[in-house]
């Protein structure tokens, strides 16, 4: 399809663009900042609008076969627009926030939403490393942006760095792939691959050098340093942008290399690899060590953004379960798990925000008690998250791992699933902490009052919401996810 | 009546929500909405037991539904024989101990909210015949049971709450995959797909070839999967080596909640066993049954009354006993014979009334004395006449005197367990004289004796703590005299099920 044409189906991503332009702009003229976030507000809506519009559209090739629309990315965009709103409407409310130049703040992180939008479509290496590359950048600032805040700047500077390594990494990785194929486009990559020539053991050291580019984003082992740090560091709304969207945002680029690309479609949705990498293996045992480690590291941590770092490592690993299996099955359990994550992750940092707006604390001390001194919606909620994030039901975290765990024994891999739900059991004692503290303790006094202003409290109660709805009945979100793991290939 | 089993499921929760919509002051109104919502299943299951045919092996009462179409999750409740017994139980139980529950005084709108959601729970545990909709039953009990334990509980109650939760976790991970096994190789022959339908999956002939002679882990896949359920319901019965939480839990739950535990949650374990382990793999069952459930019953029934006979502690004697005496259970599970499985689940039935008049009973002395210490009391019966005839009759239930249900359960038990196994049976037996030794002198040192004149003015047992114990003294009498009241209720099913798990002998 040419340029032109292609427009059309962009539009969400110039209702972005539009916005951030608007934004910045605004930002030398409008002397109220918080007006910019409002604006903000409206512009990701009207992208988000725009998506649903264009949902149902047949798939199809855009700007020269750079990138694509089909359902997965679709899929992938409405994810990011929601992250994106969550953070927008959580920053409004965010003290943290609004230390911060906001004009600046606000632009960068729509500007990091675009940039997801494109890792979602992207069906060339070129545009894949350009996207991944945009979300980096923008989140560097994004972390640095509390300009007086040591923890912020440092965060900013390791984020940098181990960005900087990975993404060399990678892109060393995609110039072997072109050499080895001769395309820098998927479905050449693919057509190359299945004709056979090339030698399975260049093409491994290939995929491993790109998995770290890849496994950097998702915060998988063993390129996850940076997450606890960062996560740690970043003003609250950042740190729930960047664990949730983009995480997504990671996986929607590895799974449309790793299936469309390197794989080709068989029998009853069973993907086969192509080339005779064998990459499954090596995933597969990230994956264990992904979730383990993430899991025993965040037994230890006392700080509740450096616990949920720890834990969003170690659901990186209970995604990658999806992922190793090569199965539709597996697809569909993943996408159904970001949305999930999606909810009860937010629902997580929004309360850690609240407690952080009202006492300034973030660790888990700063939690005792907090349902007998004013705080009990937030409490409850939150450990409605918690137990959502262990996987206790009738919450919609069960149900995400319950098709993860069903992807993984339907093709045998009962190790794994051994070793998961080994994982699960562990991670409920660090959550169970924090509830621990919230509920089982009593306050001393010294904790001070926790109130929440409308605006927290209606996203509170939204996602918290939604996290038992959808543990209770989860129909139209499963059949969703199913349509939306078509990809458009060849 | 079509939906009674659903009624009785979820009016509690439907009263949880009431509650928690009450004014956080309004502590009698809270209290008397949660007792109203405990009283619908109390009628229903008084319904139930009338017109239950006795007759018919089958499931009873049936009512399904979808629920997840893709997935083929359904909503299926039904009772059988076996169900049926404990939903009476638990209707009964969870009744009784709203009114044991009223002393809390400490967040009451979150424990009797908590309280019929744990309700909730447990009912839809016992009727659920889709096996998803046993396991999130099975987990929804876990968090109320995490918060009444963990917020109302003894001084230690933030350990216990969490060892019991992690306890509980490990099974339930283990029996999610054990179910997921159970789905990708089970077909329902009626659609041709995969199923949770748990009817369907006690077919033998729905299963696939490698779920019955498969190898897995170099075992056979059937060995495996079946140790795996076995682990999930050990830790709730809780069976030796997985039995340290019960002690930790009862000591510091309120006495309500000790109650339900030993009362309901115990008995989850050993119908577990039954209507999975036994309905689904009936071949490993018959191959493991002897070890995993005759060995270490006899190992519960000696070791915990040996435990029970070195406590200090009151309640922590009761937890011990109750150990000792869900090992009858499993030993009577263990036996295949008509009388040893009856027997089982007669005293899963009996073991709920007595050690429930056990706990309420330590409930009542503790509000008073304000500790447990066996030594610290004597001589109360010349204080406390009422209180002590009570108690007379719950210890000489639980050390099995004739004439008292828990007799008859536990001479079924061993009379069918000596047609297989002799030898566990002598040594089974024996626990009874230790029983008997731990129970007795117990009796003696608190209530026997001269008086201890701390205690000169402890006032009487009340109305209230006599009203939750009379009916549960009612029924100890009775099934000591006429056990066919309950027995014939689970004949047919529990003969059937023997008589599938049998074959493989």
């Amino acid at each position: 399809m040419t340029t032109v044409e292609s427009l059309r189906y962009i539009v969400p991503e110039l209702v972005l663009t539009a916005t951030i332009l608007v934004v910045f702009v605004g930002d030398l003229l409008v002397r109220q900042k918080d007006r910019l976030g409002e604006l903000a507000l409206v512009g990701t809506a009207a992208a988000l609008f725009a998506v649903a519009r264009l949902s149902h559209a047949d798939g199809t090739y855009l700007f020269n076969r750079m990138i694509v629309h089909d359902q997965f990315a679709v899929f992938f965009q409405v994810v990011f627009a929601l992250a994106t709103l969550a953070t927008v409407w959580m920053s409004l409310g965010s003290k943290e926030v609004q230390r911060t130049s906001q004009g600046e703040y606000y632009g960068i992180l729509l500007a990091s939403a675009l940039g997801m939008f494109f890792m979602a479509s992207a069906s060339n290496l070129l545009m894949a490393y350009l996207s991944l590359e945009f979300v980096s950048q923008t989140s560097y600032v994004l972390t640095g942006s509390l300009r007086h805040n040591r923890r912020s700047g440092e965060a900013s500077l390791k984020y940098l760095i181990y960005g900087g390594v990975a993404s060399g990494a990678m892109i060393y990785g995609m110039s072997w792939i072109f050499g080895l194929t001769g395309s820098m486009d998927y479905a050449a990559i693919n057509a190359a691959l299945a004709s056979g020539a090339q030698s399975p053991l260049a093409l491994f050291i290939a995929i491993v050098f790109v998995l770290a580019g890849f496994g950097y984003k998702i915060a998988a082992v063993p390129f996850h340093m940076w997450a606890p740090d960062v996560y740690t560091g970043a003003p609250i709304p950042v740190t729930a942008f960047l664990s949730v969207g983009s995480k997504a945002a990671g996986f929607a680029l590895l799974l449309r290399f790793f299936y469309p690309a390197l794989s080709s479609l068989g029998e009853a949705g069973r993907w086969q690899v192509l080339g005779g990498a064998d990459w499954p293996q090596l995933v597969l045992v990230l994956c264990m060590v992904t979730m383990t480690l993430g899991n025993l590291a965040a037994l230890q941590q006392d700080n509740i953004k450096r616990l949920l770092a720890y834990s969003s490592i170690a659901h990186a690993g209970y995604m990658l379960m999806g992922f190793v299996v090569l199965s539709d099955e597996g697809l569909r359990a993943v996408l159904f798990y970001l949305v999930t994550y999606y909810l009860m992750n937010i629902g997580a940092f929004l309360t850690v925000m609240i407690v952080a707006n009202a006492t300034g604390r973030e660790d888990v001390e700063g939690f005792r008690g907090l349902a007998w001194r004013g705080g009990s919606i937030p409490a409850v909620a939150m450990a409605i998250f918690l137990f959502s994030l262990a996987g206790i039901p009738p919450l919609a975290g069960f149900v995400g791992k319950f098709y993860l765990f069903a992807a993984v024994i339907r093709e045998q891999f009962y190790v794994l699933a051994l070793v998961a739900g080994i994982n699960s059991v562990i991670s409920l004692y660090y959550y169970a902490r924090i509830v621990r503290a919230m509920f089982l303790e009593f306050p001393t006094g010294g904790e001070g009052a926790v109130a929440v202003d409308w605006s927290n409290a209606a996203l509170l109660g939204l996602l918290s919401v939604c996290t038992v709805v959808l543990g209770v009945y989860w129909a139209p979100v499963i059949a969703l996810a199913d349509r939306s793991v078509r990809f458009l290939m060849g | 009546m079509d939906h009674i089993l659903t009624y009785m499921t979820f009016i509690p929760l439907f009263g949880a929500v009431i509650v928690l919509c009450l004014p956080r002051d309004a502590h009698a109104l809270i209290k008397w909405m949660s007792v109203a919502a405990t009283v619908p299943p109390l009628l229903l299951a008084i319904w139930l037991y009338i017109n239950f045919d006795r007759t018919a092996p089958g499931f009873q009462f049936m009512q399904q539904a979808n629920w997840i179409p893709s997935f083929n999750i359904r909503y299926v409740v039904g009772v059988d024989g076996i169900s049926i017994t404990m939903v009476l139980l638990t209707a009964l139980l969870c009744f009784l101990c709203m009114f044991a529950s009223w002393g809390i005084e400490k967040g009451v709108k979150g424990y009797f909210a908590l309280f019929l959601l744990l309700d909730t729970g447990m009912m839809g545990v016992f009727c659920a015949l889709d096996f998803f909709l046993f396991f999130v039953f099975w987990e929804v009990m876990l968090l109320p049971m995490y918060f009444l334990i963990g917020i109302w509980g003894g001084p230690r109650r933030e350990y216990a709450a969490i060892k019991f939760f992690l306890y509980t976790l490990l099974g339930s991970a283990l029996m999610l995959l054990s179910m997921l096994v159970f789905y990708f190789n089970v077909t329902d022959p009626a659609t041709g797909q995969h199923t949770f339908s748990m009817i369907a999956m006690m077919n033998q002939a729905n299963q696939s070839e490698w779920l019955r002679n498969g190898v897995l882990f170099g075992q056979s896949v059937p060995v495996v999967v079946w140790i795996a359920l076995f682990i999930g319901f050990a830790i709730k019965i809780p069976a030796f080596p997985f039995h340290t939480w019960l002690p930790d839990a009862h000591v510091e739950a309120p006495t309500a909640i000790s109650v339900i535990l030993a009362g309901v949650l115990l008995k989850m374990g050993t119908y577990g066993i039954l209507r999975i382990n036994y309905g689904i793999l009936p071949e490993a069952s018959a191959s493991l049954a002897f070890l995993f459930l005759g060995v270490l019953g006899v190992v519960n029934i000696v070791y915990g009354a040996l435990c029970a006979m070195a406590q200090k502690d009151l309640k922590k004697l009761v937890a011990y006993s109750s150990v000792s005496h869900m090992g009858y259970v499993m030993l009577g599970m263990a036996s295949f014979t008509a009388q040893g499985i009856n027997g089982a689940v007669l005293q899963m039935f009996n073991h709920g009334t007595v050690t429930a008049m056990l706990f309420l009973l330590v409930g009542v002395i503790y509000d008073r004395a304000h500790h447990r210490n066996i030594d610290g009391f004597g001589g109360l019966a010349s204080v406390m006449p009422v209180y002590t005839g009570v108690t007379a009759i719950a210890f000489f239930a639980a050390l099995g005197l004739p004439g008292l249900s828990a007799f008859i359960s536990e001479i079924l038990v061993l009379l069918g367990a000596w047609q297989r196994y002799p030898v566990l049976t002598i040594v089974g037996a024996t626990a009874v004289v230790l029983t008997a030794g731990y129970m007795l002198w117990t009796l003696q040192r608190i209530w026997l004796g001269a008086l201890n004149e701390k205690y000169a003015d402890i006032p009487e047992i009340n109305g209230r703590e006599l009203f939750t114990l009379v009916p549960l003294a009612a029924i100890v009498i009775v099934l000591g005299i006429y056990p066919t009241a309950i027995l014939d209720l689970m004949g047919p099913s529990l003969n059937q099920l023997n008589g599938v798990v049998a074959t493989f002998l």
